[in-house]
């Protein structure tokens, strides 16, 4: 049986959000906006979604901006801050480019992180003055899986910069770990649909009461004046009843993915000379990232695929090509060994099975490489 | 057989794709990612990638997508502009095919179980007496390829299928609108891949290495113009030297960048007896016993002359004579070697030793100098 592992790049649209937010592509279709009594309902129904998922997220309703997904939310966060407020922006070089484009573009300050790709303490403090006004630390980095200690983060923003807002990318994070919480010392929450059986396309921002931003879409008002554009309530039902779903099941679905993890690591180790874990711990149970030394990651995934295992270098870009990964790079992974990173990701689907099939061809996809490669040199 | 097909977003090899199908083959499709900057023609921008999956789709095959982009730039575009900092004139497109399409991909291909590599090139692979392979012109003699492919040892080319390489243009282009495929009429990629034709060689090469302005000599040392960057002077070069207009035509004889001056000559002193090849590849491992005739091709597109081995130097290097005087030949292009439309080999033109007559600039020993070391390129 094939074997999906790439579940850090989307996972399958779980039965239940489907049969949830279906009645609002069809029967239930009407805009929340409109004046008449199906309009009505849709409100209703995106109210409803909006504070089942606020209360997921250990927000007001009033917190939540629905967004087109993980990106968009990020891009709110940072440059509606700075649209709104101007300052410096800070962020470790390791989020992701939703971040961290929109970072470097208002001339932000970008910052080392260690081994693991934790936030580096020294280099965070030296970066924060009081003109900075968002400091962004995705709570669950998406190549590697590293948590960064957020709560330390905020200390150290709240002493050294006081004025600055704590942004937080939690798309990969929503799926293992208590959002609610983790994230609670954040003013800005970016959170996505896709990354936990929901749909492609819609995710969610969490703007504390107070917090100031301006506006990416102008027009019609929608989202209090954050997100105009007629909103997607089927997303947002979709979004709301995946993050519960999510946090019901996250005790149980988090021992029993670490424990397959676990399998899928062990085996191997004893089946693949020389590999390494990239990031040995402090990561979430889902991802799994490693580096095969004598091995070119977009070599290796095509052998995989050919057998049914579908996995990830995690840092392709849209046409498909491997790119060196920044998140490596800041991390001072060798060029050589980022060469051969394949990120396994597991997800809430994933079965021992699965895990079984990818220990019978992961290595023997290895040694053929790796054979061959001794051959031509 | 299982065949990896370079899919670079154009016709020919949308066609040779096609083709393979045709004959029953499991192909799948490629493109390679080589060049992450500015590009305007050949085969890295993101339109090709698309044009290339486009044709994919509409043939039912796969098609992955490699980035050998470090590769690309280690081999191709740092020495290219290695060589016009040293005042040599490469040619990318062949370090392309030697280190890229026919190493790189073919290696890759290998590794993943792949029989053969197929590109849509112009060149045919035919059979010598001795039953190994030989690369033999196109069909089509104004679009054969033959000349950037000098490099492919027979080994190689048992890996290799260039299917439209027995067809005209023309008959490519109507195979492909038959077959309704998307790039039909898209027009041929032109000159080289990474430089724009809005920048040129100039923005591209002043990003990476200082240019230098130069004085134009003549043979007598005399200045007789200037040219704005001595770095992008190639030798055999008649334009943008300078020169006050009038009198005979003068070519450019050397250019040597360490004392940013360009010598010019007439037609006569650009003329030469042959020319030194280095870094030679011979299809059948040796060069052709010295006074075998042969035609030796200068440029991608220049007319063959008829020439012959005079010498054989103990580090693989070969003096080639021409029968007649012929214009020197611009050191760093390669110079291939045909016997009728067979690929013998070639290999890279040195500096065509010193500049005929005196050089009485006391700074320019003429081409005979060793370049200094080129500065470090600075291409990401």
């Amino acid at each position: 049986m094939p074997a999906y592992l790439d579940h850090a790049a989307t996972t399958p649209v779980r039965p239940e959000v489907l049969a949830a937010m279906e009645p609002f592509l069809v029967d239930r279709f009407a805009n929340p906006s409109g004046p008449h009594a199906l309009a009505r309902d849709a409100r209703r129904a995106l109210d409803e979604a909006r504070e089942e998922l606020a209360g997921t997220l250990g927000a007001h309703p009033g917190e939540v901006v629905f967004t087109s997904g993980g990106t968009e939310a990020d891009n709110l966060a940072v440059l509606g801050v700075h649209d709104r407020r101007g300052g410096a922006l800070v962020c470790p070089a390791t989020e992701h480019h939703a971040v961290l484009d929109p970072v470097r573009t208002r001339g932000g300050r970008v910052v080392a992180v260690d081994g693991r790709g934790v936030v580096d303490r020294e280099a965070l403090a030296q970066a924060l003055d009081p003109s900075v006004t968002l400091v962004s630390v995705m709570l669950v980095n998406n190549e590697t899986g590293t948590i960064q200690p957020l709560a330390e983060v905020a200390e150290l923003v709240r002493d050294r910069a006081p004025g600055a807002y704590l942004h937080t990318d939690a798309v990969q994070a929503l799926r293992w770990l208590d959002v609610a919480r983790e994230a609670s010392v954040a003013d800005l929450v970016s959170v996505s649909a896709h990354k936990l059986g929901g749909p492609k396309g819609v995710g969610a921002l969490v703007v504390r009461r107070g917090v100031e931003l301006a506006p990416r879409l102008l027009g019609g008002g929608q989202e209090r004046g954050l997100r105009a554009g007629t909103q997607n309530v089927a997303g947002a039902v979709a979004l709301a009843t995946a993050a519960r779903l999510a946090a019901a099941e996250r005790s149980r679905t988090v021992a029993r993915v670490r424990g397959l993890r676990a399998r899928l690591l062990d085996g191997l180790r004893s089946s693949v000379p020389g590999l390494v874990e990239t990031v040995p711990d402090g990561v979430v149970a889902g991802i799994c990232h490693l580096c095969v030394p004598g091995v070119e990651s977009e070599a290796l995934l095509y052998l995989l695929e050919r057998d049914g295992v579908y996995a990830s270098a995690a840092s392709s870009c849209v046409s498909g090509a491997m790119e060196p990964s920044h998140v490596l790079g800041a991390m001072g992974v060798d060029h050589d060994l980022a060469a051969g990173a394949l990120r396994l990701s597991l997800g809430a689907t994933t079965t021992d099975a699965e895990v079984d099939h990818a220990l019978t061809v992961i290595p023997a996809a290895v040694d053929r490489l790796r054979r061959h490669s001794m051959v031509s040199r | 057989m299982n065949v990896l097909v370079a899919l670079s977003g154009g016709v020919d090899s949308s066609v040779a794709a096609a083709l393979l199908l045709d004959e029953g083959h499991d192909v799948v499709g490629v493109t390679m990612k080589l060049w992450g900057g500015d590009s305007d023609t050949g085969c890295c921008s993101a339109a090709d990638v698309d044009d290339a999956r486009a044709v994919a789709r509409r043939l039912g095959i796969d098609h992955l997508v490699f980035n050998f982009g470090d590769d690309f730039t280690r081999e191709v575009v740092d020495p290219y502009v290695d060589d016009h900092a040293a005042g040599r004139t490469p040619n990318p497109c062949i370090e392309c095919n030697r280190h890229l399409k026919f190493d790189r991909l073919v290696g890759r291909a290998d590794a993943l179980g792949f029989d053969a590599v197929a590109t849509g090139h112009h060149a045919r692979i035919v059979s010598a007496p001795d039953g190994t392979l030989r690369l033999a012109r196109g069909a089509d003699p104004a679009k054969d390829q033959s000349y950037v492919l000098y490099v492919l040892e027979p080994a190689r080319l048992a890996r290799v299928r260039f299917p439209v390489g027995a067809m005209t243009k023309a008959e490519v282009r109507a195979e492909a609108a038959r077959r309704g495929l998307p790039t039909a009429t898209k027009p041929d990629s032109q000159d080289v891949c990474f430089i724009t034709a809005t920048g040129g060689r100039e923005a591209f090469l002043g990003s990476r290495i200082p240019l230098h302005p130069g004085r134009v000599v003549d043979t007598a040392g005399r200045q007789v113009g200037t040219v704005d960057a001595v770095e992008l002077v190639t030798v055999g070069q008649r334009r943008g030297l300078g020169l006050a207009g009038g009198g005979a035509r003068r070519h450019v004889l050397a250019v040597d960048p360490t004392a940013a001056v360009v010598v010019v000559g007439g037609a006569d002193e650009l003329a030469v007896e042959g020319v030194a090849l280095e870094r030679c590849c011979w299809a059948s491992g040796h060069p052709p016993v010295p006074g075998t005739p042969v035609e030796a091709q200068c440029s991608a597109h220049g007319r063959p002359r008829p020439a012959e081995v005079a010498a054989v130097g103990e580090d693989g290097s070969v003096q080639l004579r021409w029968r007649s005087a012929q214009p020197r030949v611009a050191p760093g292009q390669s110079v291939v070697v045909y016997d009728g439309d067979v690929v013998v080999g070639g290999g890279i033109a040195r500096a065509a030793g010193a500049v005929t007559g005196a050089v009485a600039h006391p700074r320019s020993a003429g081409a005979s100098t060793p370049p200094a070391a080129p500065p470090p390129a600075s291409s990401g």
